[in-house]
């Protein structure tokens, strides 16, 4: 773990098992925009948690598979997490990462008036891969996600966040600075970029 | 049961795994429920909730408050299982059951129905009211269980809170049902009453998946959003329960995001319709 932090200055990081990313309003450009430009061989699981229509159960898939270099799924409940996937949290469930290294769902009341939430699903995502995360929240109009960024950060995942200047609304991520140490504060741009980096190492490792 | 209530988020890594598997034991032995194989994540935070809910510090202060009130329980357990529910709740998957699934039912006599974790009834009322509008309910005897006492005594009341019946309403246009919601309820005051008529072939019953064994035979099981909150062992656990308690070619609906693919004896079941999850026994 030392290592890990370490590295993390110098750019040359390995051994991250996922990336986790919080989205609400204003994110789903940002978050196409990542999807294709990864590479098509990025080696993580990616896990979106996303604010959606609640009761509106196809098309976001879709839509986020058109640009998508990584194929896009709604887990189904106790799904086991691969590599080289995204991941997007269903409409109207929340999303947990189990120790097992699957997903589970469930149909909790709403935490901060949402449902996914991204609190929940950076919670227990961080509980179960610690350091080796990568947690990502980007524009937003409420404060879901901060709560769940500080327990990742306390349990040693890097931290990143959209530019509040950059973000369509800033609430989301403002809230979250102002919650927690946030490792990197990004443009679009350079999160991609970081991403692709850190992709590069942990293929080589 | 729509309770929405806005709590702020408590992490669940405020409790740690010995403190959870003490509580789980201590249940066990004084209440006889086994929450050992429910799904970590979700289990652990109703556990935090039920912490700030009522202002209670820790695990132990937990257990020594369910030890000298033991009426405590009922309250525990009503906030350990996640009761939420909806009437028509998906509806697409009803109107697959309504077109696909009941008319290769309507000839049996009686047609034998089990709905696995009722919760609160709003799902008993929206079978009930499917079966009428497709002309067979007389022949239908439907099994009505959950884990819960309180949520069944209100299933049976069938008397919900008003702020609840617009996603109802919504939910039974999306069904498409023949007639309008509101020909099966009466308003008063907050609440909306359903007809008790709709519960005439119903019957009643607490049981826990968990503990419980085979009771009788189904032509349909329903055991829709519950399964998401146990582990995958005690998934294969219950749908053993499950393949034991149907008939040959009997059909079992999960819920809409739940398989039994990962399970043990999913080979036991062909699927009937991937979309909607609904299965058919094809072996014992
Ligand atoms: C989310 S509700 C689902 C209600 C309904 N089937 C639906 O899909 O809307 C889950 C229900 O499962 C019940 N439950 C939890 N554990 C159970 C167990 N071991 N045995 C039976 N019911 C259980 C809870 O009391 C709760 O009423």
């Amino acid at each position: 773990m030392n290592d890990l932090e370490q590295n993390r200055n110098t750019g040359i990081v390995s051994g991250y098992r996922a990336v986790v990313i919080g989205g609400s309003a204003g994110s789903f450009q940002v978050v196409t925009r990542i999807l294709s430009s990864l590479p098509v061989n990025f080696n993580l699981p990616v896990i979106l948690c996303l604010h959606r229509l609640k009761h509106v159960r196809q098309g976001f898939v879709e839509a986020l598979n058109l640009k998508s270099n990584l194929k896009v799924v709604e887990p189904d409940d106790k799904e086991i997490i691969r590599n080289g996937l995204a991941y997007l949290a269903p409409a109207n469930y929340h999303l947990y990462v189990e120790l097992g290294n699957y997903f589970a769902l469930s149909t909790e009341e709403m935490v901060k008036f949402s449902r996914p939430s991204i609190d929940l699903t950076l919670d227990s995502a961080s509980y179960f891969y610690k350091e080796k995360m990568i947690a990502i929240l980007l524009s937003g109009a409420n404060s879901d996600g901060a709560d769940g960024m500080k327990m990742a950060k306390k349990r040693g995942a890097l931290t990143l966040v959209q530019s509040p200047q950059e973000a369509s609304i800033k609430t989301m991520p403002e809230a979250a600075i102002s919650a927690t140490t946030i490792d990197h504060i990004l443009k679009t741009d350079d999160l991609v970029e970081l991403l692709i980096k850190l992709n590069g190492v942990n293929l080589r490792n | 049961m729509n309770n929405e209530t806005h709590l702020s988020f408590t992490s669940v890594g405020d409790i740690s795994l010995t403190d959870l598997k003490k509580l789980v034991t201590f249940i066990k032995n004084n209440f006889n429920f086994d929450f050992s194989q429910y799904a970590m994540s979700s289990f652990k935070r109703r556990v935090a909730r039920v912490l700030q809910l009522y202002s209670i510090s820790n695990v132990d202060e937990l257990i020594s408050g369910l030890v000298n009130r033991r009426e405590l329980f009922d309250e525990f357990l009503k906030e350990i299982t996640v009761n939420h529910t909806e009437m028509f709740r998906a509806p697409s998957f009803w109107r697959k059951l309504r077109d696909q699934v009941i008319p290769l039912l309507a000839c049996n006599q009686p047609i034998r129905i089990w709905s696995a974790a009722c919760s609160s009834g709003e799902e008993i009322y929206s079978l009930a009211i499917l079966l009428q509008e497709a002309g067979v309910y007389e022949k239908a005897r439907i099994v009505a269980s959950d884990i819960n006492d309180r949520v069944i005594a209100k299933a049976k009341s069938g008397t919900y809170w008003i702020r609840s019946l617009e996603v109802n309403e919504k939910n039974y246009q999306r069904f498409e049902g023949k007639m309008k919601l509101s020909d099966y309820y009466v308003t008063s005051g907050d609440n909306y009453i359903m007809n008790k008529d709709l519960l005439r072939n119903v019957s009643f019953k607490q049981f826990d998946l968990v503990m419980g064994s085979e009771f009788s035979k189904f032509d349909l099981i329903l055991c829709r959003n519950v399964l998401i909150y146990f582990t995958p062992e005690l998934q294969n656990q219950v749908l053993r329960l499950f393949n034991n308690s149907l008939f040959m070619k009997g059909f079992l609906a999960v819920g809409e995001k739940e398989t039994i693919a990962f399970c043990k004896n999913a080979e036991k079941f062909e699927t009937f319709c991937a979309e909607e999850r609904i299965y058919r026994k094809i072996s014992e």
